[in-house]
């Protein structure tokens, strides 16, 4: 249905009248209510009691049970604290280690000669055929033999190597105007020193944009760390939440309230990060 | 820039070092950069990427039940079994009936909401959050909010509550495969997940098409509206429609998240080719032989019609599918 507005909305391009507009807006805000729906009934339902998400009689506003959250944390029969926490560990490394090893190997395929640097870069762009999702059943093979199951290692490492990250700092770097580093250059500086001194502060935009997409990704990985996380010490915070839709002992308001905790931190991020964002999905076309 | 003006003022020592050094130096000590900046993430790519690609294709021609080193060679009977003796083909048409439905729901979906922001000369950037912000929530965490709040079949299901004004009678959207409706849920939550995701890409495209363009197709009399979308605004946009349509096919064919929990593996139906590996390679039967098997034709099916939709929609024309 919202498919066809916006023609409706075009043939009344720019200044088309008091009603033209008004019809373009409320388009707009119907739609934006649609995609706001899903974001209230988690508040909703996280504030309820279970009577409240379950009755019959069903009220816009919650009751505001406030107490849910600690009940959530202090619930013994599941580890959520614990779970956050192998999250955060998880995205905040994965995000940090990705930055490091791909911008690296990206500057090095855009900007140092040698000869063989395009063989290389056919090499890391091969991989970008396969796709990593594919790839889980070699990978846990691969993981489980090297006796990673259930750790940090086995849950960061294997997701550090992305062709796909590799290949777009290598086409940032590809378009960073080469002045800069040739001052540098011949101010002495070597590779290494103009690329930490010169080149990574002077694409922060950037970088926070991977950063930001990586984060997301590393936070919302849902398979992996469901092949990897075979001890419930080990899940994230997505594995826990799927525990929860099989676990008949958790209750509803304990469900929800876990759910609204777990996407509070990527909506903060999110926010707070999105003019990077924006601008490096349209800049790079494509998610990490 | 302050930088390099100190360090030239402190060092000029250094300066002329360089000067004075041969050029051959300067070669070798670029082969020596070039592995010290890319080393870490090629090995890295070896052990984690093309290891476990290669392992997975040997794994396939043996019979690996229960064990990762195996020794018995079997050819292709991995491949004739999750061929004909597993749910794996059946996946692959779920597969096909989900990419029928979510890719150009989605694409259509993107690109009306992408014009309608591009529109909008105030609360622009307020919109644009509102569509974008789904982009964070995980699968997993909106299964929980549609299986169990809107698409609960019991009547505290939002959806049924709505109905139930109208005086329809409760539907069980997830408790069996026929009438189908559990598409309705899954193709719903996907959309909202995706769809502002790939409006930035379109809200970014539409903001290069050249204003003149516009301008000259009113001169020469298109009247605004349907004929500027589908004689301007459509051709500008191929190079962004060829990669959304692209990614939107590649994470279709990739689809478990959602599945995987709303569906649930025990169901007979809708399973994506995913969750058949997972079951194959993970499940009881622990066969990693039949998974690999399984892993290399996903893979070579999502090349291939990678490849053909690039030829088809003429990959690579466009510049900004970089």
């Amino acid at each position: 249905m919202t498919t066809t507005a916006p023609q409706l909305g075009k043939k009344r391009k720019k200044r088309g009248g008091i009603l033209g507009n008004t019809g373009l807006y409320l388009a707009v805000g119907v739609a934006a209510l649609l995609f706001l729906l899903p974001f209230y009934l988690i508040v909703r339902n996280a504030l309820s009691t279970d009577p409240e998400i379950t009755g019959e009689n069903w009220k816009l506003l919650p009751s505001f049970q406030w107490g849910n959250i600690s009940e959530l944390f202090d619930d013994p029969t599941v580890q959520f604290g614990r779970s956050l926490w192998n999250s955060t560990v998880v995205a905040v490394l994965m995000t940090v280690g990705t930055l490091l090893v791909c911008s690296l190997a990206g500057y090095g395929l855009a900007r140092i000669p040698y000869k063989h640097s395009n063989k290389v870069f056919y090499a890391v762009l091969a991989t970008l055929m396969v796709p990593t999702a594919v790839t889980f059943v070699p990978s846990f093979v691969l993981v489980s033999s090297l006796g990673w199951v259930d750790t940090y290692r086995g849950l960061i490492i294997p997701g550090l190597f992305s062709g796909f990250t590799c290949f777009l700092f290598r086409q940032y770097f590809l378009g960073f105007p080469k002045e800069l580093e040739e001052a540098a250059r011949v101010d002495g500086l070597g590779y290494w020193g103009a690329y930490w001194r010169i080149v990574v502060p002077n694409s922060l935009n950037f970088f926070a944009a991977i950063a930001t997409i990586t984060f997301i990704s590393g936070w919302n990985a849902f398979l992996w760390p469901l092949v990897i996380g075979q001890d419930p010490d080990s899940w994230t915070v997505q594995i826990a939440l799927s525990s929860f839709m099989t676990n008949q002992t958790v209750n509803f308001h304990l469900i929800f309230m876990a759910t609204a905790v777990s996407i509070l931190p990527l909506i903060f991020v999110f926010l707070f990060l999105q003019r990077w964002l924006v601008q490096g999905i349209a800049q790079t076309g494509i998610k990490g | 820039m302050s930088t390099t003006t100190t360090r030239g003022v402190a060092q000029p020592a250094s300066a002329k070092a360089s000067q004075a050094r041969p050029r051959r130096g300067l070669r070798s000590n670029a082969t020596l950069n070039f592995w010290l900046f890319t080393g870490p993430f090629l090995i890295g790519l070896v052990i984690f990427v093309f290891v476990p690609i290669g392992w997975s294709i040997w794994l396939s021609f043996f019979d690996a039940r229960y064990t990762v080193t195996p020794s018995h060679f079997i050819g292709f009977d991995n491949y004739k079994q999750i061929l004909t003796n597993s749910n794996f083909p059946e996946s692959l048409l779920t597969f096909t009936v989900f990419a029928a439905f979510i890719v150009p729901t989605t694409w259509a979906l993107s690109l009306g909401l992408a014009l309608l922001v591009n529109q909008l000369r105030f609360m622009r950037a307020f919109f644009r959050s509102v569509f974008f912000l789904p982009t964070a929530v995980s699968y997993v965490a909106a299964a929980l909010i549609w299986k169990m709040s809107i698409f609960s079949g019991v009547r505290f299901g939002l959806m049924n509550t709505v109905l139930g004004w109208f005086g329809v009678d409760n539907i069980a959207y997830l408790a069996n495969p026929s009438p189908p409706w559990y598409w309705l849920v899954i193709v719903s939550l996907r959309l909202w997940i995706q769809a502002g995701f790939y409006m930035i890409l379109f809200l970014a495209a539409l903001q290069n098409i050249p204003a003149e363009l516009y301008e000259a197709a009113a001169i020469d009399g298109a009247k605004r509206g349907w004929q500027t979308f589908r004689y301007i605004t459509l051709p500008q946009l191929r190079a962004t429609s060829t990669a959304v349509i692209l990614l939107l096919l590649i994470a279709a064919y990739q689809a478990f998240d959602e599945f995987f929990n709303i569906i649930g593996t025990k169901a007979t139906w809708a399973q994506t080719p995913l969750m058949e590996l997972y079951k194959t390679a993970l499940g009881t039967s622990q066969d990693y032989g039949a998974g690999s098997a399984g892993a290399v034709i996903l893979s070579l099916l999502i090349c291939i019609v990678t490849l053909a939709q690039g030829k088809i929609m003429g990959f690579g024309r466009g510049e900004e599918v970089k």
